[in-house]
């Protein structure tokens, strides 16, 4: 079921109905099985990679914190200072094995159905004799469930969460169906606070999260779905469409994937709320970021957070790193000795990053040329500073939005990667931007050849300035529009109302158009 | 006081909401006024508030070809023609069972051609035909049956979702025609003055298979069982036009079938010299379908069978419903009248047909 | 606790390191500077600071990160 589906919409009626008929105890099985039903409506075969995931990951948790609590008892039995220290090292070992069987049978599982392909043939071309694994089944978002359940092991184990003796709660917080294409990634701790209580929403959250359905049905079916034809025109014919058609894919595919991938988020976390469970935000206004760091804690937070807590904090404060940080201070000096483990810390979760998103060499290269971006932009901060200080930019508005446009333009041209998907292809035609820039593009009527009309021209404009006007509301006064509307249930009616009605007359629906997967369902 | 403000909101939201969709959709359903009229044809049915006696189903070949107004001025029949372009069988059928909602006709006249078709041929002919149609249960099953491989019942119920694209090609028509449409037949019949004579038509292909099809032949047959069912005669007809062929035998079997079910079945093209038929002059379009002057002819020439055949009311004779036909007549001669008047000024028709469609 | 305080104006410098309660919340310090503090406290106090521990709560002012090196020094 795609989310931008009659089926699926009557799907989401049925569930958040059924949901609120039955008592609360019971209303968490609902979604259970809700959950299921998802998964096995797109593949029976889906069930089995879950059954596999969940069980070991709910078993071996269980046996950690089992370890953990007879530990604590033991070790009051232990009064010799060296021993307890001898005894904790012991348990840590225990533990450790358990936290890594279940990390790599998820991992494993994950590696085998997305990876197998890309390393073998990767491998074998190397010995002139390129090889295929092909007809590997592919689970439905098994990256993100994965991660959600690692990220629950690794929680477990640090003993930041509790591990869960029902096993199907276990399975109903990896399954989430809202969160099965696209994330979030949720943590345990968040996403169990509210998961299993069936609260009720109350009206005014409940207005909310329906605007947000609806609003993400408009950002995806109106704005992302239309933009696809000419964003795929622009890129598959990379050869005729050079220089300044190349700035027009990339304003045309940025605006695509945020609103794609932002709309689909709106989806998951409104239907949440219609629910009353709190879901991580995965978006906050990204496209006003003044720099590559804040880019990235402001979209796919919950991916970036992941990385940070489960790879590159671990990593960068490892007792290894330790030590090469102290040695490289000693050789290349304090001040750049002290950064080069960060790099090599932050190279290695960019490098994980971009094989996340995808098993090819695109998505790898767009991983490194972010942590490139970082790095230089790192390096040059004092610069900035300074130069900052000089002429006191900081406080100027004109400043703050160059520096908004710097960052989007700059992401999006990295970005365009994985619209390419095509290493040499993408930097050609990033560099065709600068040495074959034709303005006549813009009036001779040639942009009305890539799969828009003029109409559809005056559309998605009238949908940016929309877009932006509610975006610059959140970034002026920190709360969403919505949050105002849905204080009126008037109000969120007509909001409702409106979107439901533009979405059905200028959406990308239909004959002629098919329904775009999508962009992230396969990762 | 807090129950009362939900329960007028539980009202009034789906109100407002509903007007504003249907408004929406108003607008952008295709109107069929300009140009194109045959998807309009089915629901100018319910606005006749006069008794039919005799019923026509079928494709083109009986909504062109067969003057209505004729039919009474010389006999005092009245009768109706629900046909659209390329009507299937089973289509026809679903017609019947709507009319009979209404009204229980003596005779209906079906018309043979389409037996050729054992499947639904174009999403565009299907809307044509169905959208007209008022909901019944007949309607919902003509759409089961009639749906191509990529159209769906949803598309039916909520035209909005099928036509929506049209936002971006709404002509002056659409807004003129918003929320009100212009009859444009006359009791079914779709009438053309000009004329452009019979041409010479491609040799018939051989038949793959000699025999109708097993699906149609049963609509057929249920058809039968339904006229039968409510006293009605039921006559089967092919009407004068040679093209599409209509091969001797698929004629044998319709025969046939006629015989074995006391049917009348008349081919028309054999009797175009008895009915009087020029077709140097009597059709507009090369021989496909017959203009004005034939309707005519052929009007006359069927209704000499109807009357002497069947016990049918001289409507000319009740007061009520001839003021009706006379306002239809009036209108008749009006449109008879301009189409004339450009075919004089331009040689040809301008505001109707193909040379009218916007853009 | 001065020692800390050394690390964190290293740096940056033009925070208030007395009042701030939202280092991690409001973005003053990024997860580099996070992980150069982390090196440095190792280095400095000899207090290892474990990836479970390093969450917003125990970063968000000079105050908590104090208790938390405090916290992991008598742990043992």
């Amino acid at each position: 079921m795609l989310f931008v589906s009659k089926e699926f919409v009557a799907f989401i009626a049925a569930v958040i109905a059924i949901y609120y008929i039955c008592p609360k105890k019971f209303r968490w099985y609902v979604l259970l099985a809700a959950s299921l039903f998802f998964y096995t409506m797109d593949d029976v075969r889906n069930l089995i990679y879950l059954a596999v995931t969940g069980v070991t990951s709910w078993g071996l948790c269980l046996i950690l914190e089992h370890i953990t609590s007879d530990a604590s008892k033991s070790i009051k039995k232990i009064k010799d200072k060296e021993k307890k220290k001898e005894f904790k090292a012991r348990v840590q070992r225990n533990k450790r094995i358990f936290m890594l069987l279940a990390v790599l049978i998820d991992l494993g599982i994950l590696g085998f159905t997305k990876y197998a392909d890309f390393v073998v043939s990767n491998v074998t071309a190397l010995f002139s004799h390129r090889m295929r694994v092909t007809d590997v089944f592919v689970p439905l978002g098994i990256s993100f469930y994965t991660f959600k359940t690692v990220s629950y092991v690794l929680d477990v184990y640090r003993g930041t969460s509790k591990a869960e003796k029902n096993f199907f709660k276990l399975v109903l917080f990896v399954t989430y169906f809202p969160q099965a294409v696209q994330g979030p990634i949720s943590r345990w701790n968040n996403l169990s606070a509210t998961l299993f209580e069936g609260k009720n929403a109350g009206l005014k959250p409940f207005a909310s999260g329906l605007i947000r359905i609806f609003w993400g049905y408009f950002k995806k079916v109106v704005i992302a779905d239309r933009l696809v034809v000419p964003v795929m025109a622009l890129t598959h014919d990379h050869a005729s469409y050079q220089g300044a058609y190349v700035f027009v894919a990339i304003l045309m595919y940025a605006m695509e994937l945020y609103c794609d991938f932002t709309g689909g988020i709106d989806i998951t976390i409104g239907i949440s709320e219609c629910l009353g469970i709190k879901v991580e935000e995965n978006f906050i206004l990204p496209y006003f970021s003044k720099n590559i760091k804040e880019y990235w804690n402001r979209w796919h937070i919950t991916m970036g957070s992941w990385f940070t807590d489960y790879i590159f904090y671990p990593l960068s404060v490892s007792p290894r790193m330790l030590k090469l940080s102290k040695w490289s201070r000693s050789k290349l000096g304090n001040a750049f000795g002290k950064r080069v483990t960060v790099y090599i810390s932050c190279f290695l979760v960019w490098l994980a990053t971009g094989v996340w998103h995808g098993a090819a060499w695109n998505f790898i290269v767009w991983g490194l040329l972010n942590f490139v971006v970082i790095m230089i932009s790192q390096e040059l901060e004092p610069l900035y500073k300074k130069f900052h200080g000089r002429f006191h930019l900081k406080d100027k508005a004109w400043y703050g939005a160059f520096e908004m446009l710097r960052t989007f333009f700059l992401m999006g041209m990295i970005r365009m990667l994985d619209c390419y998907r095509n290493v040499p292809v993408t930097f050609k035609s990033l560099g065709s931007m600068f040495t074959s820039w034709h303005m006549k593009v813009f009036t001779d009527g040639s942009l009305l050849e890539i799969g828009l009309d003029l109409k559809e021209y005056i559309l998605i404009g009238i949908c940016a300035v929309v877009l932006f006007l509610v975006s610059l509301y959140r970034y002026r006064t920190g709360r969403e529009l919505r949050e105002k509307i849905s204080g009126s249930p008037d109000l969120t009616f007509a909001c409702c109302l409106v979107l439901l009605m533009i979405t059905i007359v200028f959406g990308a629906y239909g004959k002629g158009y098919n329904t775009s997967q999508f962009i992230y369902n396969q990762f | 006081m807090k129950a009362i403000k939900i329960v007028t909101r539980a009202i009034i939201y789906p109100v407002i909401a509903s007007i504003l969709l249907w408004t929406c959709q108003s607008l952008l359903v295709p109107k069929y006024q300009v140009g194109i009229m045959e998807g309009a044809m089915m629901h100018e049915y319910y606005d006749s508030d006069m008794p039919h006696e005799v019923l026509f189903v079928g494709d083109c070949e009986v909504y062109e070809n067969i003057s209505t107004v004729k039919l009474y001025q010389e006999y005092g029949i009245s009768s109706y023609i629900r046909g659209s372009a390329q009507q299937l069988v089973w289509q026809s059928y679903y017609i019947l069972e709507d009319t009979l909602r209404y009204e229980t006709p003596k005779v209906v006249v079906f018309n043979v051609l389409a037996l050729k078709y054992a499947e639904p041929q174009h999403e565009s002919y299907n809307r044509m035909t169905l959208d007209g149609l008022r909901w019944s249960p007949s309607k919902w099953h003509a759409i089961e049956e009639s749906m191509t491989e990529k159209e769906s019942m949803l598309d039916y119920v909520f035209p909005i979702l099928r036509y929506h694209d049209r936002w971006k090609d709404l002509k002056p028509s659409d807004y003129e025609f918003w929320f009100h449409q212009n009859t444009n037949t006359f009791n079914g019949y779709y009438m053309r003055v000009d004329s452009l004579p019979e041409r010479n038509f491609p040799p018939a292909r051989p038949l793959n298979d000699p025999n109708l099809g097993r699906v149609p032949m049963s609509w057929l047959e249920k058809m039968y069982e339904l006229c039968k069912e409510n006293g009605i005669e039921l006559v089967l007809m092919k009407a004068p036009t040679q093209y599409p062929y209509w091969y001797p035998q698929w004629d044998r079997q319709v025969m046939e079938f006629a015989s074995s079910h006391g049917l009348d079945y008349f081919n028309y093209i054999h009797e175009r010299d008895q009915i009087g038929l020029d077709m140097t002059v009597d059709t507009y379009d090369g021989g496909l379908h017959l203009n004005l002057s034939g309707a005519e002819k052929m009007a006359t020439y069927i209704g000499a069978y109807l009357d002497s055949t069947y016990d049918l009311t001289d409507y000319r004779l009740d007061p009520e419903v001839s003021a009706k036909w006379d306002e239809v007549i009036a209108a008749y001669n009006e449109l008879a009248a301009a189409q004339y008047a450009e075919l004089e000024e331009y040689g040809e028709l301008r505001s109707w047909g193909i040379n009218a469609m916007e853009e | 606790m001065e020692e800390i305080r050394a690390i964190l104006n290293e740096l940056h410098d033009d925070v208030d390191y007395d009042t701030c309660t939202t280092l991690i919340d409001d973005r003053i310090l990024d997860s580099f500077d996070i992980v150069t503090l982390v090196a440095e406290i190792d280095d400095k106090l000899d207090v290892r600071i474990p990836p479970e521990q390093m969450i917003p709560e125990n970063f968000n002012s000079l105050k908590a990160i104090a208790a938390l090196v405090e916290r992991l020094e008598n742990e043992i």
